[in-house]
Formats: structure tokens, sequence, C-alpha cells
């Protein structure tokens, strides 16, 4: 930068060397003029910067573009630019550009231009629930619970999802809930329906508690009768214990 | 014929030597009858398919019967006899008695066709005793000669054989009712006690559970969530219609048990809170009367059993926290357990009142749920395991002779149907297709 400001300056000295001197002497360069710290509005520069778009997604490209008037330089961020152009940039972050216009006595104007940078949109997975998170349909919001072998008692957990379901169905209060309670294979049918039947009933309480209104549940239990898998592993056998959620035709029996 | 040996049945040896667990109506292998029953004469014109199917059908039902020891229709050397004077010539009673046969009761007769109709001349002789002596038993059936009326001639021919052999009432005409998904979805069955004609005898198209014949064997009590949830069905097995029955509130009413005298029933509901107690009401809907009252919370009392004898009601309860099977007063006075630990669900009272079957996972109660079918002899508190086949046992029921037992057995979602004498004799398979389940043995 100081050695191009002093080529200006050696040049200006130079043009006005040239006019005052013969060619016996060569008169000392004039020292550099100073930072111009008048005014004189018929020479002053003018310098317009706009940016397009003004805002973009990370990775995109925008447009820079600047005129001037009487400027004999224009920096763009520091960087000797043309008097008046255009220049695509892509920052990766929301970014100030500040372009500055010199006149031939001195004067300078400034433009300043802000592109904001936006991070693109997260891909489309379901996000964890959270309780305002009851937006989606009942399929893809509403989550079954999970028991222990024997057991109707409600795991911690299973609370987060019954809780997202609580908020899913006060969201929406027309819907009427069919709870299922099911077993795995292991017990003996009776027992089994009677254990169902808890299951389903542990979970609805635990929605009543969470503010949802009970006439708008029912209870069903199915035992071991309608398995979500029938392979031998444990896996599978926790599977089908549980709660599980259906939407039930309104009205009617 | 239904004589698949399975592995999982005791050998009779060995309950012969656990004499301690023996009841007046176990018979011990060592000491049964020698029994012979050659092919009937059929020179008579009657049809061989009719002949066939009595011949095999008495067989089978002799071999069932499990208090005679059965000597194959191959082994015989003396002469078949169609008539009873053929039995008294000395040579041929002689033949019969002596060795290699040495038979010690025989049973033979004849078939006749006749205009349509099977006749059918049968009898028993103790052929130990000389010629001219040892008559047990001699009598004339009739039925149409088809292959339906040979079977129901040859399944009354041996009840006689077996009563006049001194053993009370046979089971050949008795049925058992079932659960079988073979249509698509749960309904109750019914069948012969040896697995021929089953027949389908609901269409709810629902889970069914529990079905219970009367004691007059004219009604069928069962479960069905046909009405949305768990409850009480009742249906005639005379018209095939569903009968009136009440509906409970509660979501969950299941597992009848008729009382002795047909009048009442036992079930278990929720109608009453989040608990599940044992209720009793007359056969019409009227009556109602609870009978257990739970403290405390997740408890079911359910799956009673009415004691044929006395006035008692077994069931199962979780109050103590994994099932176990009680005994109360059909008034709900007293209960107390007979289970022994584990998880025990399922009783069945012998017809006599003395022995309790029941499902037992003896030591803790899940893992695999191998369940085996268990007999408790409540005076002397001894139990005797009737299976040892590391699958699924459970729902047994009892025959009306207090010598056979019914009872589910295989992987979940793929069980069958077996019966087997309480000696562990005689075993058979009864089902082969789809799912069956929850088998209840008729009352005569």
């Amino acid at each position: 930068m100081s050695t191009q400001k002093f080529a200006l300056v050696a040049c200006l000295g130079l043009a006005f060397g040239i006019a005052g001197c013969g060619h016996k002497n060569m008169p000392l360069p004039t020292p550099p003029a100073a930072e111009n710290t008048t005014t004189n509005a018929a020479t002053a520069p003018t310098i317009t910067l706009s940016a397009d778009p003004t805002a973009i997604e990370a990775g995109s490209q925008a447009t820079l573009v600047w005129k001037s008037t009487n400027a004999v330089r224009v920096e763009l961020n520091g960087a000797p630019v043309n008097l008046n152009g255009t220049q695509a940039v892509n920052p990766a972050q929301s970014t100030d550009y500040q372009i500055v216009a010199r006149s031939a006595d001195g004067q300078t104007a400034n433009a300043a231009a802000r592109i904001t940078v936006t991070q693109p949109a997260a891909p489309a997975v379901t996000p964890a629930p959270t309780s305002n998170d009851v937006g989606g349909s009942f399929p893809d919001t509403v989550r079954d619970a999970f028991f222990d072998y024997d057991k109707s008692d409600i795991r911690p957990d299973a609370e987060p999802a019954l809780q997202t379901d609580a908020q899913y169905f006060k969201a929406h209060p027309d819907v009427k809930v069919l709870i299922e309670g099911h077993c795995d294979d292991r017990g003996s049918a009776e027992y089994n329906l009677a254990l169902g039947d808890r299951r389903a009933a542990a979970v609805k309480n635990y929605l009543v508690s969470q503010g949802v209104d009970p006439n708008r549940i029912q209870t069903v239990s199915v035992g071991k009768e309608k398995p979500f898998c029938t392979s031998d592993s444990d896996d599978c056998r926790q599977q089908n214990r549980r709660g599980h959620f259906s939407q039930a035709p309104s009205g009617g029996e | 014929m239904n004589r698949i040996a399975l592995c999982f049945l005791l050998i009779a040896a060995c309950l012969g030597a656990a004499a301690q667990d023996q009841t007046t109506i176990v018979i011990s292998g060592t000491s049964k009858y020698r029994l012979a029953v050659p092919n009937f004469n059929g020179a008579a014109a009657a049809p061989s398919d009719v002949q066939r199917t009595f011949n095999e059908v008495l067989w089978n039902d002799l071999f069932q019967s499990a208090v005679v020891t059965m000597v194959g229709r191959s082994l015989y050397t003396a002469p078949t006899p169609g008539s009873e004077a053929e039995i008294n010539n000395p040579a041929t009673r002689t033949a019969w008695a002596a060795a290699p046969n040495s038979i010690q009761r025989l049973v033979f007769g004849n078939l006749q066709a006749n205009n349509g109709s099977l006749l059918v001349d049968a009898y028993l002789y103790d052929v130990t005793q000389p010629a001219g002596q040892g008559r047990l038993m001699g009598k004339r059936y009739a039925d149409p000669a088809t292959a339906a009326g040979a079977r129901a001639i040859a399944h009354q021919v041996a009840n006689d054989v077996v009563q006049a052999l001194g053993f009370g009432p046979g089971i050949a005409t008795s049925q058992i009712a079932f659960i079988s998904n073979r249509s698509g979805s749960q309904e109750v069955w019914t069948m012969d006690y040896d697995g021929a004609n089953q027949q389908q005898r609901t269409h709810l198209h629902s889970i069914a559970y529990s079905p219970r014949i009367s004691p007059d064997g004219q009604t069928l009590a069962f479960m069905s969530s046909a009405s949305g949830s768990p409850q009480i069905r009742l249906l005639s097995l005379l018209s095939n219609k569903l009968l009136p029955f009440p509906k409970f509130k509660g979501n969950l009413t299941e597992s009848p048990a008729w009382s002795p005298d047909g009048k009442k029933l036992a079930f278990a509901s929720n109608m009453d809170g989040s608990n599940v107690e044992i209720y009793t009401i007359n056969a019409n809907g009227t009556g109602l009367r609870r009978l257990t009252v739970s403290r405390g919370v997740a408890i079911d009392n359910l799956s009673p059993a009415w004691n044929p004898k006395g006035s008692t009601i077994a069931f199962v309860s979780n109050r103590l926290g994994q099932p176990q099977i009680f005994v109360m007063g059909d008034d709900g006075s007293n209960p107390k357990r007979v289970s022994q630990g584990g998880y025990a669900v399922s009783p069945s009272w012998s017809p006599n009142g003395l022995l309790l079957a029941y499902a037992w996972v003896r030591s803790g109660g899940e893992n695999d749920g191998a369940f085996d079918v268990y007999y408790l002899n409540l005076a002397t508190q001894q139990y005797q395991q009737m299976t040892h086949n590391g699958e699924r046992n459970d729902f047994p029921s009892w025959a009306p002779d207090n010598r056979h037992l019914v009872f589910q057995s295989g992987p979940s979602y793929h069980t069958q149907l077996f019966t087997v004498a309480a000696d562990g004799s005689a075993p058979a398979q009864l089902t082969t297709q789809g799912n069956n389940e929850m088998p209840n043995w008729s009352w005569h």
C-alpha cells in the first residue's frame, strides 16, 4: 500500500515538477500532499455501493455494484478496484463491505453495504419431541409406551413420549384416542389379558394426569393376540409389551 | 388314529415307582388287564368303510381308555370268534387265554347291515374263566350303516366295555371345546374327544378365549371381544345361536366357569374398579355377587374353576406377586393359596373334586415361558408333573373319567391340543391345523 501511495504521490510530484523547471536541475519531489481535510464540493468524489441480493444462504453468491464520480481511485475493503464496477462475492458469514473513492484533490467518499448470510435449513429428520412439537400427524407424533415383563408401571423412559403425546392430544381436542394394552407371548393368555388391560389403564391415567380429558380416551386389552413381531428374541418381546395408540372413530360406541 | 408318541410325556414305569402320588383312580401300568379286540366279524354285508371305521374307532377308544393293556391285533394267534357260541368252544377259549396270547379280557362281535341300518352285537368275556363262564357284557347296537353310524356305535361299545370292566363311565362319547384360529380369527370349536368331527361353532371375528361347556352339555360359555372389549357370551350348542347374557361395566370380563349344577357361572371382571375380581351370577343373568375384594393396586383375580363336588372355587391371583392358585369358598370365604411358588395359572378340577390340574413355571416365572402341566392332590399336597418337554404347556382340563387330561402344547402362536392319561399312558395329538388352545372337556 505505501509503495503505491508513494508512487501516486511521486506521479503527482512529477506532474508538478514538469510544469515548473528546466532540464538543468531536477528539483526534489514535492513532499506528499497531506490527507485532504478540506472540502471542495465541485471536485468532491461520490460513491455508491449496493449488494444484490442483500441476504444469501451460506454457499451462495451475491454481487456488489459501485459507481463513483470525481474519483481517481476506488478501493473496496482496501483493495483498488475500477472506478465503476461489479464484483461477485460469496462470503461464508455475514459481511460488511466498505468502499472508498478518492478524488484528484484528495477528497474521499465512502459507502457501505452488508450481505447477511444464513445457514441452510437442517435436513428433514423428525426432531426430538419438545413440548412445542404438536403440529404433526397422529401417527408421526404419537408414541407408544413400553413396559417391563409382567409389569404395568409407567417406566421413566416412557415418560417423555407420553408427555409429548399429552401435548399433542391437548393441541388437538377433537381427536379421540384408543389405547390398546399388549403383552408378549410368555405369560398365560387369561392373565395376560388382564395385564394388557392394566397397561392400557396406566397409560390413560398418565395422560389424564397431564391434563388430557379422560372422556376422549378408550382403553382395551388385546393381551398377546396382536403381536407387533413374532420372533423369539428379547427385542421382539419388548416390542410387544406396550400401550399402543390409535385414533378412535369419533362418536358412537 | 392319534397315537403319535410325544417325547415330553412321562414314562409310565416312572410313575409306577412314584406310588406316593397314586390315588384310587389312577391305574398303574403293571396291573392292567391284557385285552384283545380282534376285528368284528363283518361277513354279513357291512360295507367295508363302515367295518374299517368301526374296528379302528373301537380299537382307539379302548387304547385311549388307559384302563387296559392292549395287545396288538397282529399278535393274535387264536381264532377270532364272531359269536358267543364260538368263544364257548373250549379250544378257542384256551387259545386266547394261554401263551402266547395270554389274554385276560376279550372283546369281540359281529356287524350286519340291514336296510341301511348297521347292527352290531358286541361281547366282553373274561377268557381266564372256563368255557361257558366269564360273560361280562353282551349287547346289540343299531345306527345308520354309515361311517358316522359305525363311529357312534364303536364309541358306545367302548364305553360299555370300560364300564363292564369295573372302571365306571368311559369317555368315548365326550366332547372337547377349544379355541382355534384356523379360519382366520379365534373362534370357538368343538370336537369328539379323539379329535374327530372338528367343527367351528362361532363366527365372531374377534379375540375369543376360554370356552366352557355347561354340565348338561347344552350351553357353552366363553369370552369374546366382539362387542369391543372382553365380555362373557353364551352359545347354545343345540341351536348354535348366541344366548342373552349381561355385559358388564369396566372393560375386562373373562374366564367363565360353570357351577356343577349348571345354574351359575363364576367369572372375572374389573367392573367395580381397576382390580379384576371374581363374581358369580345366575346363568339367566340375575343375582350378581362379588366374591373377592382386593386391597392394593394392580391386583388380578381370574380363571375361576368351580369344584364339581364341593362348594369351593379355585382361582388365580397375583395378590402375592406372581400369579398363584388359590381356593376359596364359593361365597368368597377363606381364600388360601394352594400352589407352591413360581408362576401358576389355569386351574382345573378333576370330576371327583380331589385333584387340581394347572400350568406352572416352578421357579421364577418368566424366562422362556416354559410351562408344564401338573396336577396336585389337595389332600396330600403332592403334585405330579405331566409334561417335561420345555414347551409352553397350558390350560389342562380333566376328562369326565378322572383319568385323562387335555391340554395345549407348543411354541407361541403354534400350539396344538393333546390328551394323555393321568398315569402318562395313551398320549394323543388331536389337532394339527392352525393355532389350537384353551381346551375344555365336557362333563359327560
